[in-house]
């Protein structure tokens, strides 16, 4: 009983809470990512570049709106709307002509993207980091369970569920997202039928892409924004697409919660390498699922 | 064919000629640079010794490069053991680490391999990274040291070039022998070289210790060079690089991986003298390989000599 009452202690509640939010990010880079595997098949490395220029796309609108609430909310709309514009461009200009090349051609194409988008942020916004403050309306805490819970960690729990009931009405219930279902696993038939797969294309890439620049304008108050925070970010992201499933969004969510709850456990059980147990995790379930948690649509 | 084994054996014999006499005329930067040049084409030809000759896909090739260095340099700063024992350490435990992870993975198809091999790879940076006690966490170890006789930086230089053109030498035997026939008719058509009796999984297994004892070979030579071990060295970025120097001078074609290797870093340090974006610069650089020569430059200019003289080129490589 004692062991049991020490495990079910408030504090391991809000320490998986805590880990919890943290994953909210994860998982909507990764459903992105996800997305854009799943449908056009390119394994997108740039995509974590493209969280981190929303996170300085946050520093510099909500800069530019006085840094207040105001500010805040004028950067969740508008950063990542820049970032979709950005994606936009690079698919109409060089994406759409490479469909069909190998996936390691792919890796190697959008690494040179993730490359390009580096320096052109060290361009933009210097090599030092920046800070997003955090506005009056997030700071603070709530008690849950009778201890301090940060009000943005919170909100960033309710953030996650809503971001995935919207991919889901977004892939289920519209036209654009049956459409997408079908490119992806017969373009051509659903070219033969008449649909214009390459605006599908266009617009799935695009959507993934604003989903990774909402992760970075969301995480962008919690962390130092700064040159090479897509590093880590873009290889947790790929590793829980591919536990996933490649292309499920579910299979993010799953994934992102595995290695969530793996890292904030991990944490508690041992200090020093809590962060290699959601790695441990990935290669479990891998070695017994090759193909990922739920069904790939690859 | 004799006449062209007789003149590659000239060209051979002349650039190892130029290359051991370049540390009494050239600065000791440039001497370093070429000791770099080659360290990363050794780690890039083993990539492509299962890569482009085995077609098997191996997402994170660095991690056998830092494993190998590593393994090197926790048996000398951390044992407290003889260097020369450490070089060998190394590169055995690079390759006993590809045959662990070889194991586990290679029953699955291309594709899946590469994602499990990559999720290993991570698996194993992160632990490195974390291991302050043995691997010094993300400082890494640094003034390892290396045996008196090759501590300077010319005796470094040759330590390299002659270990890392042993490497390549073995590499290139085994490619031209009945097991490199073998390894690439399974890339281009797996399931007949099955029919005809091959022991597909472990010739693959093979090839992908082989490779994996090779990197860690490079990694060692790395350690001789700048006396220091760090995590970034298997972090997936330079996996990355690798696969693109093989690419950018030609998957199929032997050296053509050192040439890539050689593209990347004269162009990182002189771009970067003139411009803090070299990275800018190298990613269109590759964009525009990716689209217009996919088969790498030196692909390119075999896909040439071929065209001007097909009498030749029928006889084979």
């Amino acid at each position: 009983m004692d062991a049991l009452s020490a495990i079910w202690s408030p504090g391991l509640v809000c320490q998986v809470l805590l880990g919890l939010s943290r994953t909210v990010i994860l998982f909507i880079v990764a459903s992105g990512l996800s997305l854009i595997l799943g449908v056009l098949r390119i394994p997108n490395i740039a995509h974590g570049s493209l969280y981190m220029i929303g996170a300085f796309m946050a520093y510099t609108v909500s800069r530019l709106f006085g840094g207040g609430i105001m500010g805040y909310w004028m950067a969740v709309l508008l950063a990542p709307l820049a970032v979709a514009l950005l994606s936009f461009v690079a698919e109409r200009g060089i994406f759409c002509r490479v469909y069909d090349r190998e996936h390691i051609m792919l890796f190697l194409l959008t690494f040179a993207f993730s490359l390009m988008f580096g320096d052109l942020v060290k361009m933009a916004w210097g090599a030092e980091y920046r800070t997003v403050p955090m506005p009056s309306f997030f700071q603070g805490s709530i008690p849950i369970l009778g201890l301090p819970f940060p009000i943005y960690n919170f909100f960033l729990l309710l953030i996650g569920p809503l971001v995935a009931i919207a991919l889901y009405l977004l892939v289920n219930k519209t036209k654009m997202g049956k459409i997408s279902r079908a490119a992806a696993v017969d373009r051509e038939m659903v070219g033969g039928v008449g649909v214009n797969v390459s605006r599908v294309f266009c617009t799935v890439f695009v959507i993934g892409c604003l989903l990774a620049g909402l992760g970075g304008v969301l995480v962008a108050p919690i962390v130092n924004v700064s040159l090479g925070m897509d590093h880590t970010l873009i290889m947790e992201a790929f590793l829980i697409v591919i536990m996933g499933g490649l292309g499920n969004v579910w299979g993010a969510l799953l994934g992102a919660l595995i290695f969530g709850i793996t890292q904030s456990l991990g944490i508690l059980i041992w200090p020093q390498f809590g962060i290699v147990f959601p790695y441990a995790a990935v290669v479990v379930v891998l070695s017994f699922r090759p193909t990922g948690l739920l069904r790939s649509t690859w | 064919m004799g006449e062209r084994v007789n003149k590659s054996i000239i060209i051979a014999l002349v650039l190892a000629a130029i290359l051991a006499l370049l540390p009494f005329g050239l600065p000791r930067f440039y001497v370093y640079l070429i000791a770099l040049i080659v360290t990363f084409g050794l780690v890039s030809t083993s990539l492509n010794f299962v890569l482009g000759f085995g077609g098997i896909y191996q997402f994170h090739h660095a991690v056998f490069y830092g494993v190998g260095a590593y393994g090197a340099a926790v048996t000398i700063m951390k044992l407290g053991w003889s260097p020369w024992i450490g070089f060998v350490v190394g590169p055995l435990t690079a390759a006993f680490l590809s045959l662990v992870m070889g194991i586990i993975c290679i029953r699955l198809s291309k594709l899946y391999f590469g994602m499990l091999q990559i999720s290993l790879g991570s698996l194993v940076w992160v632990t490195v990274y974390r291991w302050y006690g043995l691997t010094g966490g993300d400082d890494g170890i640094h003034g390892v040291t290396v045996p008196e006789l090759i501590e300077s930086p010319t005796g470094s230089y040759y330590f390299t070039m002659i270990v890392a053109a042993l490497s390549l030498f073995i590499m290139y035997r085994i490619l031209h022998a009945p097991f490199g026939s073998i390894l690439q008719g399974i890339r281009d058509n797996a399931i007949r070289s099955q029919a005809l009796g091959v022991n597909v999984r472990r010739h693959q297994l093979i090839a992908l210790v082989i490779a994996g004892f090779f990197a860690g070979v490079a990694g060692v030579l790395f350690v001789v060079i700048d006396n220091s071990v760090f995590p970034d060295m298997m972090f997936w970025t330079l996996s990355l690089e690798v696969t693109i120097m093989a690419l950018l001078g030609g998957w199929f074609t032997f050296m053509g991986p050192m040439l890539g290797a050689a593209i990347i870093v004269l162009l990182r340090t002189f771009v970067s003298t003139v411009t803090d974006y070299w990275a800018l610069v190298l990613s269109v650089v590759l964009v525009l390989v990716i689209l217009f020569l996919p088969e790498g430059v030196l692909g390119k200019v075999f896909e040439i000599w071929h065209q001007r003289h097909p009498e030749k080129s029928a006889q084979g490589e």
